[in-house]
């Protein structure tokens, strides 16, 4: 017999001030308190962290593969939308 | 060559650096039993988080002990060459783990007096302990935060959780009284620490809080064990320390 | 701690089609399988067996070394081993993480551990006797961990190589510390060196035997490879590790015990004796000196804390029942 699942959680950490939380892992926790003491004991052992997220992994709603195309690629053709697209003169100098 | 115990000429400085390394080494020692066995992977984590803290705050104070001593004793010799009438701990932390609500209350108990008292140390005069407490006291804290909140799932959980939630504390309380007992005068007076018996207030509100959220009954006061400071300690002390020393007892000297 | 060289491919029938093409296009792109892409069920089985199996070694792994914790000879030696103990329990964590990324729950995968259904590593069947064993385990055990898993940091499931390549970085400290205890051991006193000598003489062949069966054996392997979830073959890694630890073993001063044991200048590499595979595959299959007792182990760090777990999510659903209740 499976005994019930305790759910399970995306923990994000900022390892440094100045830079984005980072998808680390996860864990498993009844409850969002514990969860983040989880996350904590897991995820930090070696000074990796100012600040750390936890998420439900329930509640993370993701783009599905199959429709890379329809979603991403569209923008592969919008090549005026970098930098490198417009041609100034050299002399202009850096722009 | 035969090591036979070593003697430690105890001042007070060094009897209080010696009490709250035993403290430390016993409590982490019982928590480091737990590596492999938790009830599940992430607490097994956790714990070892606990133990691993407290081994560090032992080294530190056994240092400091061997320091104030003078007598060239290093962390090792004062940790495995002590027999356990010269152990200082308090009775509570060489309690057995039992199940993991005595683990967990046993950690609560303590926690809630150490962490106030570390911070206490804070501003003590004695700069080596001040420092030791400027790392342990956050280490402490988390230890308070941890151990409560399982202590309130425990209680507020399911009926049997509740009931051995209940009946850990009910075992764990005459062991608290000794956590109060009066510092040395002298220490006091020189401000090189706490003295534990202003602790009790914060203790007694921080204990009432968490029982109260865990729904737990707060056990009456009645007889308290003493002993642990004076080398008197529970039977459970014994086996303890046979496994903790067993290799520097079996083979003395030798450099590991 | 360490997978073993299983290759353990589920004997269904292997993918084909356009589909199957374009898998196989990425991979060879050295592109990464991602959670919710499209896979053979083939590619998905054999990862959640080799994942699970990795996570469960690490797990079990757990017992040998946690044997010693109590009984560390110093303080130093104490902090480090619980803190490599508690790694391994962290890399079982992640390995369960990245098989759950496969549709499976890491409850089931538990269950098939303690159930006796799935494998783990044959290495922790064996028990520790000695302090020096602590030694010998993080040297060699380890050791051979690294050589596998290495390969597997860009193995071509994303969640496993990312899970893989924060368990080597947390892991480098593993085998020197295990070296350490060696070192010191075979410098001490000789009842010190001769634990030392005890030790590798009982963890050398089982060592070897962590790599899996020769490669002739595993029919599997050409799959695996083909999938990028293997990279080199068993011979291939064990070679490599007899080549990097027995000029370890000399500087020691200890004795590889293997009489054959030579080595072959024009090949460049350390030729070793015939490994008994009968060993490795009673190991495997249930009775090695201590699988009963590892399992039961296990078996009984779960129903003991079956109350707690329990205790947790009654707490966690009234807390949300009450929340529930407040907004209404």
């Amino acid at each position: 017999m499976t005994e019930k699942a305790i759910p399970l959680w995306e923990v994000f950490i900022r390892s440094r001030n100045g830079l984005a939380h980072r998808h680390v892992g996860s864990v498993h926790a009844a409850d969002a308190t514990m969860a983040l003491q989880a996350a904590r004991d897991v995820y930090t052992r070696r000074g990796e962290g100012l600040s750390v997220w936890v998420v439900p992994s329930s509640a993370i709603t993701a783009s599905d593969p199959a429709e890379k195309g329809m979603m991403f690629e569209p923008t592969g053709t919008k090549i005026y939308r970098h930098p490198t697209f417009y041609d100034v003169p050299e002399e202009v100098g850096h722009m | 060559m035969a090591t036979t115990s070593i003697q430690v000429a105890e001042t007070p400085l060094v009897r209080l650096a010696l009490q709250r390394a035993d403290d430390a080494l016993v409590l982490g020692h019982r928590l480091s039993e737990w590596c492999g066995h938790a009830p599940v992977l992430e607490e097994d984590i956790a714990l070892a988080n606990l133990a691993l803290d407290l081994i560090g705050q032992a080294r530190e104070l056994y240092a400091l002990a061997g320091e104030a001593e003078g007598a060239g004793h290093d962390e090792d010799q004062l940790a495995y060459l002590r027999n356990e009438r010269a152990y200082r701990n308090l009775l509570l932390l060489e309690q057995p783990n039992g199940d993991f609500a005595l683990t967990i209350a046993r950690q609560f108990l303590y926690a809630a007096f150490i962490d106030p008292w570390w911070r206490a140390t804070l501003h003590a005069t004695h700069p080596g302990l001040a420092a030791i407490a400027a790392k342990a006291e956050k280490e402490t804290a988390y230890h308070l935060r941890h151990s409560a909140e399982w202590l309130i799932r425990l209680g507020d959980g399911t009926p049997e959780s509740h009931r051995r939630a209940q009946e850990a504390l009910d075992r764990l309380w005459p062991y608290t009284g000794e956590m109060f007992e009066p510092a040395e005068a002298t220490l006091v007076a020189d401000g090189v620490c706490a003295d534990p018996p202003g602790l009790r207030e914060t203790w007694n509100a921080t204990v009432d809080a968490v029982l109260a959220q865990a729904t737990l009954q707060r056990p009456k006061d009645g007889w308290m064990q003493t002993g642990g400071r004076a080398g008197r300690h529970t039977e459970h002390l014994g086996p303890l320390l046979a496994e903790l020393q067993y290799m520097q007892r079996v083979l003395p000297g030798a450099v590991w | 701690m360490y997978t073993q060289g299983l290759n353990s491919i589920d004997k269904i029938a292997a993918p084909d089609g356009e589909q199957a093409e374009r898998f196989q296009a990425r991979i060879d792109a050295d592109d990464r399988i991602e959670p919710n892409d499209w896979m053979p069920e083939q590619y998905r089985r054999t990862l959640v067996r080799q994942i699970s199996q990795h996570a469960h070694s690490e797990i079990v792994g757990m017992l040998p070394e946690g044997n010693w914790i109590t009984r560390a000879p110093s303080l130093r030696r104490k902090a480090a081993l619980l803190a490599k103990v508690q790694d391994e329990g962290g890399h079982g964590l992640y390995l369960y993480a990245a098989a759950e990324t496969l549709g499976v729950s890491r409850e089931e995968l538990i269950d098939q551990l303690l159930s006796g259904r799935a494998k783990y590593s044959s290495i922790f069947n064996y028990p520790t006797l000695t302090w020096a064993d602590i030694g010998a385990i993080g040297w060699l055990v380890d050791g051979a961990a690294i050589m596998n898993q290495i390969p597997l940091c860009r193995c071509s499931y994303g969640p496993y190589a990312r899970a893989m390549i924060r368990v080597c970085k947390e892991e480098s400290f593993h085998q020197r510390q295990g070296y350490e205890i060696m070192l010191t051991l075979s410098r001490g006193t000789p009842e010190q060196k001769e634990m030392a000598q005890d030790a590798l003489n009982r963890w050398w062949w089982p060592c070897l035997m962590m790599f899996g069966p020769p490669d002739g054996e595993s029919q599997h392997s050409d799959t695996s490879m083909r999938w990028k979830i293997k990279r080199f073959s068993n011979d291939g890694l064990r070679q490599k590790f007899v080549d990097a630890t027995v000029p370890q073993a000399h500087f020691l001063g200890l004795t590889i015990p293997d009489p054959t044991l030579h080595f072959d200048e024009a090949g460049g590499h350390w030729v070793y004796g015939e490994i008994d595979w009968d060993e490795f595959r009673r190991v495997l299959a249930g009775d090695g000196p201590c699988n009963r007792e590892r399992l039961a182990v296990r078996r009984k760090a779960h129903e003991d804390g079956a109350w707690v777990r329990e205790a947790a999510l009654a707490y966690a659903a009234k807390r949300s029942a009450a929340t529930r209740q407040k907004a209404a």
